[in-house]
């Protein structure tokens, strides 16, 4: 039955075949591997600034070069590593931890990936041609407008951005569909794994979140293509119009890359604790909370903008209240850890190496929740230590705490522990003392994106520090890189379930077949890897020779009917491609949009042909019984 | 006397006073929290026990937490809001003197409005005040976004084109501060700093009387000097610059009318001295790149020419 199952499941060889690929396994390892390499660039971007600061009046790096520089630094960390990793993730992992044997709408989840792709080239094939974005990975009007970034440079970052974002609300949708239909039957809402949850509540602030930033940049790439005055003061147009709509998306953006973070903290600590997460009810409640709350803080950014002080009293208030749930999930993670039995392998490393560096950049964002603080801090390298300290230490450390907990299964070989080990020491250590110096340059004046200082200002000592120790996180890295690619050919052969964790996705063989689950297991409690075998189950009575699965109910998981699965299709690529030739198109004319349609109908109708007659009832009805 | 650098933990004026206090405050909070997480997590790993755990008990435990987190955070809201209302105490004040601030790429432009038009005072990146008095701020921009911002009198307060705004500042006590753009503005954002020079009330009106004569008639001028004037007001400069009491009129780059009396260039970049102005004047682009002054090419004796009449406007 298995040869029969990986026969319908398997996408074939060859070109042709990884071209038309829609396994979530193979799209998702695809995303995370595309993202590291963004990340490694904006880490050599990253490199570069730390040079040229490491003394005053350098002379390394020019005016344009670094502003280009940290522009595509920041614009390629939010926009092309940390939310596309994060999708990747989620499309590799929620399937298989929900009991299911795809993403509900697998060609999506190819062209996805591949819009995602065609973005982060053009913000690269933009830099290599001195074309790169150069006006802050905020891009504030009208520094960005048509009449101070003359020029493509701009309209790379705006096209850039629709790219990405395009890209994140499909995945959203699939996420939002395959969570919703596709968990295995018995595993109800609430049972489902934390983290799946923090990919549930992640996916609807994307599909609220992104259309923001959609229209903005949109409305950006008007006025610099066709001259319309959204952001043009002297005709009505407004700037702190852009300012709204761009943090009302990228506030929420933070969290949308940091609760899957949180969520990966939640799915690592029952294996190296052995105790399920304490307070499940609560770290979902917040996991909720945090989504709502996180759409009420965007004027934060804002506050030297000079609105009014009853409006700044109220977004100091929700920037406040979010801590709350926050801080809740860090209480229940402290208390399962609290004398608990640990194994002190990497990735529960990492976990700790995130308690200690996050906890930091929250209370100086409760500090920068203060108007009286966030006005002398604002804009300094005060907050370029917060939020290295948030993203890194919020979503760096879980992740890569992430990656050595689930290499194994992505590849079926563990990584090396020692090498992993000395990566977390020189990773926390070359990170806070690169970042926890900028703190104090802050509040001594020192603004951030500023490409030299002067001789006399005393910010060389700190600075020199901070790129030496930059190096030794630098190094930490590299070394996780270097692992993953020495032990994903020579690594220890890894067993279904090498670290006897809880979760569906250690159920199934490591690398998983083509078809996830032989038989789909049917889910009797939050910890289903930990109940009896007796207790187990699996649903039968599934087509073999088609990509059959069950759908099941929202709340309870009960099996509804049956659906067939989307098989491999060259469209999702014909798709993204069309979908580039219009963006990139639209930076030069306004006929690039017609264009577009014009060739996107036949794509569209290939992408829809119908494939044959519907598929008859089968006798047999869906059902599950007792492994 | 030109600092290159501000702290704003070490205050000279009252809202930057105030703004010090509330970090404090919270600074005192957030470090007893980090000592605490930090602490339990420790002493939890570090004294490994048994995997059941008694759940409803220290289930209570995180819900005191979350109820002590609830009410830490109620206690700074009351802080950092009781705070920013101290900002502006000065609002209402008499005696109050009004300074516009115009934001330019890369550039402070400064008017002291007088009570005629010609009795107006106009300068760059130098804004002198008295001690003790309240200074109303008038901010505008004229290109993208500025930010003012000086550590030691105030936070930041941005300069919005289409918006504009105020803000009062107030220096207790004499000193040169330096104030920095703090929103990214372009090219040269690095490079558009500015002093705040706070002196006693005589010393200022003096200051301001000077800064209201026009520039030395050509018969008070040195041979030197009036031979770098012919070249000033014959050549490129008068395109972008006034010089009051001149033909020179422009308003495109800062008002050089009293350069001469300036202690920076560039923005405050450079200490206002002869090979620093000569440098600037020849070849902008090497000291600031991507700047709007183009480079003058002159003879050596031009240029000392040039630079002797610089330095006579004072």
């Amino acid at each position: 039955m298995n040869d029969a199952l990986a026969a319908t499941w398997s996408p074939g060889r060859g070109l042709s075949a990884w071209l038309r690929e829609v396994r979530h396994t193979e799209i998702g390892k695809r995303f995370v591997v595309t993202a590291f390499l963004f990340f490694a660039a904006g880490g050599i971007e990253a490199a570069l600034m730390r040079l040229q600061l490491s003394r005053p009046a350098n002379a390394m790096v020019g005016p344009d070069l670094y502003n280009r520089l940290f522009t595509t630094h920041g614009s390629t960390m939010m926009f092309l590593f940390a939310v596309p990793v994060m999708q990747g993730v989620g499309t590799f992992i929620v399937p298989l931890m929900i009991g299911a044997r795809n993403l509900a709408f697998p060609r999506l989840s190819a062209y996805s990936y591949y819009v995602y792709l065609v973005g982060g080239l053009l913000l690269y094939v933009g830099f290599s041609f001195r074309a790169g974005p150069d006006a802050g990975w905020f891009a504030y009007t009208p520094l960005s407008g048509p009449a101070f970034s003359p020029g493509k440079r701009m309209d790379v970052w705006a096209q850039m951005i629709t790219f990405t974002e395009l890209s994140a609300l499909a995945t959203a949708v699939n996420l939002v569909v395959t969570i919703f239909k596709l968990r295995a039957p018995g595993m109800s809402i609430t049972r489902m794994p934390l983290l799946v949850w923090a990919f549930l509540v992640v996916a609807f602030m994307i599909i609220f979140a992104m259309p923001a930033v959609v229209v903005a940049s949109s409305c950006l790439a008007l006025d610099r293509l066709v001259g319309t005055h959204f952001f043009n003061h002297a005709e009505g147009g407004d700037h702190l119009l852009w300012q709204h709509m761009f943090w009302f998306f990228a506030h929420p953006e933070v969290y949308i890359i940091f609760l899957p973070g949180l969520g990966m903290i939640s799915a690592i600590l029952p294996a190296f604790t052995r105790r399920r997460v304490l307070g499940y009810d609560v770290v979902v409640l917040a996991t909720v909370t945090t989504g709502f709350v996180a759409f009420g803080v965007w004027v934060h950014h804002m506050f030297a903008a000079g609105l009014p002080q009853l409006g700044d009293s109220y977004f100091t208030a929700s920037s406040l209240i979010i801590t709350i749930p926050t801080g809740l999930q860090l209480f229940c993670w402290l208390a399962t850890l609290w004398r608990a039995p640990l194994r002190f392998a990497t990735p529960l490393l990492f976990v700790l190496g995130f308690f200690v560096t996050f906890v930091v950049g929250g209370l100086t964002g409760v500090m920068l929740a203060a108007v009286p603080i966030d006005l002398q801090v604002h804009d300094t390298m005060f907050v370029v230590a917060h939020l290295h300290y948030v993203l890194i230490g919020g979503a760096v450390f879980p992740l890569l705490g992430g990656v050595y907990y689930w290499f194994p299964k992505a590849t079926g070989r563990l990584l090396n522990e020692r090498a992993g080990k000395l990566s977390f020491w020189l990773t926390l250590l070359g990170f806070n003392a690169t970042f926890f110096p900028l703190h104090m340059l802050g509040l001594h004046g020192m603004p951030r994106r500023v490409y030299t200082y002067l001789p006399g200002s005393g910010w060389h000592h700190l600075n020199l520090f901070a790129t030496v120790a930059s190096g030794v996180l630098a190094l930490g890295v590299l070394i996780t890189f270097l692992n993953v690619i020495v032990s994903h050919r020579r690594g220890q052969r890894a067993e279904a379930n090498p670290w006897q964790a809880d979760s569906l996705e250690w159920a199934v063989p490591s690398p998983p077949p083509p078809y996830n689950f032989a038989d789909i297991p049917t889910v009797s409690s939050r910890a289903p890897l930990w109940e009896e075998p007796s207790a187990r189950g699996v649903v039968t009575g599934l087509a073999t020779d088609q990509r059959e699965v069950v759908v099941t109910t929202l709340l309870d998981a009960a099996p509804d009917h049956r659906t067939i699965l989307a098989g491999p299709s060259i469209w999702p690529l014909a798709a993204a491609a069309v979908t580039g030739v219009g963006f990139i198109v639209s930076m030069f004319t306004p006929w690039g949009l017609p264009v577009a349609v014009a060739l996107g109908v036949p794509v569209m109708v290939g992408w829809f042909w119908p494939k044959g007659r519907p598929t008859p009832l089968h006798a047999e009805q869906p059902g599950t019984k007792a492994a | 006397m030109m600092p290159a650098s501000g702290y704003a933990l070490a205050p000279a004026g009252p809202q930057a006073a105030r703004l010090a206090q509330v970090f404090w405050a919270f600074f005192a909070v957030c470090a007893v929290v980090y000592v605490v997480v930090v602490a339990l997590l420790l002493l939890g790993a570090l004294r490994p026990g048994a995997a059941a755990v008694d759940e409803p008990a220290r289930l209570r435990l995180v819900a005191a937490g979350g109820v002590l987190t609830a009410l830490t955070l109620v206690g700074l809201l009351v802080v950092s809001i009781h705070g920013g209302h101290q900002l502006n105490p000065m609002r209402g004040a008499k005696d109050v003197l009004t300074v516009q601030v115009i934001g330019r790429q890369w550039w402070w432009e400064l008017r002291y409005p007088g009570t005629a038009p010609d009795q107006e005072v106009v300068t760059a990146n130098e804004l002198h005040v008295p001690v003790g008095r309240p200074v109303l701020l008038r901010l505008v921009s004229r290109d993208v976004i500025h930010s003012f911002w000086v550590p030691e009198l105030h936070g930041k307060r941005d300069l919005i084109p289409g918006h504009d705004s105020t803000t009062y500042i107030q220096a207790d006590r004499a000193g040169v501060f330096r104030g920095q753009c703090a929103e990214f503005c372009g090219t040269q954002h690095a490079q558009m700093g500015f002093l705040v020079i706070a002196e006693p009330e005589e010393k200022f009106q003096a200051w301001l009387s000077a800064q209201r004569t026009p520039a030395p008639p050509q018969e008070a001028l040195s041979a030197e000097a009036r031979r770098g004037q012919d070249l000033f007001l014959h050549g490129t400069c008068v395109m972008c610059h006034r010089v009051a009491g001149t033909s020179a009129g422009a308003t495109m780059g800062p008002d050089l009318t009293h350069v001469g009396s300036r202690a920076t260039l560039a923005a405050g970049s450079l200490p206002n001295v002869h090979d620093h102005l000569r440098r600037w004047v020849a070849d902008a682009q090497s000291v600031k790149p991507g700047s709007h002054m183009p480079p003058t090419p002159l003879s050596a004796a031009d240029q000392d020419s040039l630079v002797t009449y610089l330095e006579a406007l004072r």
